[in-house]
């Protein structure tokens, strides 16, 4: 019971916010309700696949493999996969944090998962799709040339600012996934 | 259902399907698996959902327009970062919103920076950053990648 309560503590304090709301005034607490409404259905169509492709990769995709493609000693390719497979993905930044979890464990380079995470953030082709459309080629496309080596940079900043034993912790406990 | 959406769907059911034909127990070790991370992580992401209704509700879209077009430049860059770093608010929503705003002839740094926090710091997400990668690390990425916003509005408003 102790441990439902503190692993769904976060949940448990919106579910009190949103009822209060609701006592204080029900047309905003309706209102407020349509739009979790809304970004359920988003959460629903892309959480499940992306937890069950995880499950698969990680049961099937050897650990070599990864680290191969992705992990030290990958150079550039492994920044470019990272970039590419942050970009077309689906879904919003909160489904990049479990992967990146699993990415760990499979031996991922670490600043390969920031660029990763970093990707999923900014250069997401679906939202880029938009962009074009709503704010024409040379915005959008001047926006995406500045945001790639602009996660790069990020990435390589937050990697001096944690220490080696940090990401150690990391690594070792995405090996109790 | 967007075409990625789809062909995510798409590539896991081929995935699975294959997996499923190569080694049953195998791929029932991973379903067992993605069961276990999504439950550690669900209440998150469903408290998350909440807390973006919440949010919404009181900053509404005619509020970012507002913002946005607050005369003085500096402010108005830096009020639209704070505003795009504690909203999630979908890409349909989000670029035409400030595409109608630029089309209309307003400063397109405020808007740059608006549409750059929006999805690279994650205010609402923060409990789950943290949860995956502790405190400091998520502190750390969400502060540099406000700062590196503005810095991204900036070089976008001296190019364009």
């Amino acid at each position: 019971m102790k441990n439902l309560i503190k692993r769904y503590k976060f949940f448990i304090v919106t579910v009190i916010i949103m009822s209060i709301i609701f006592l204080i005034d029900f047309n905003v607490g309706k209102k407020a309700l349509s739009i979790v409404g809304y970004s359920f259905k988003e959460m629903l169509l892309v959480i499940p696949p992306i937890f069950v492709l995880l499950g698969l990769l990680d049961v099937w995709v050897p650990r070599e493999t990864m680290i191969k493609y992705m992990g030290e000693g990958s150079g550039i390719k492994g920044v470019a996969l990272a970039i590419i497979l942050g970009s077309a993905a689906a879904g919003p930044l909160y489904g990049a944090f479990p992967i990146a979890a699993v990415f760990m464990k499979k031996g991922v380079k670490f600043s390969n998962i920031l660029i990763f995470i970093g990707a999923w953030s900014t250069t997401k082709i679906p939202m880029f799709l938009f962009e074009l459309s709503s704010l024409g080629t040379k915005f959008a496309i001047t926006r995406l040339l500045i945001d790639i080596p602009g996660i790069i940079i990020i990435a390589y900043i937050l990697l001096r600012f944690v220490t080696k034993e940090e990401i150690n912790e990391l690594y070792k406990n995405a090996e109790n996934l | 259902m967007d075409i990625f959406t789809a062909s995510l769907w798409g590539i896991t059911g081929a995935a699975f399907i294959a997996a499923l034909v190569k080694d049953k127990q195998k791929t029932f070790n991973s379903i067992k698996m993605a069961r276990g991370m999504m439950k550690n992580m669900i209440g998150e992401i469903v408290g998350i959902l909440f807390l973006i209704g919440l949010i919404l509700t009181f900053i509404p879209p005619e509020v970012i327009k507002n913002i946005l077009g607050e005369s003085n430049l500096f402010i108005s860059t830096v009020i639209s970062a704070l505003v795009g770093s504690i909203t999630l608010i979908p890409a349909f929503v989000a670029f035409p919103l400030v595409g109608s705003f630029v089309d209309a002839g307003a400063s397109i740094v405020p808007a740059v920076a608006f549409l750059t926090t929006l999805t690279m710091v994650g205010i609402v997400t923060f409990p789950l950053e943290k949860q995956e990668f502790g405190l400091k690390f998520a502190a750390i990425r969400n502060a540099l990648s406000f700062v590196f916003a503005l810095i991204i509005a900036l070089t976008m408003g001296v190019i364009m």
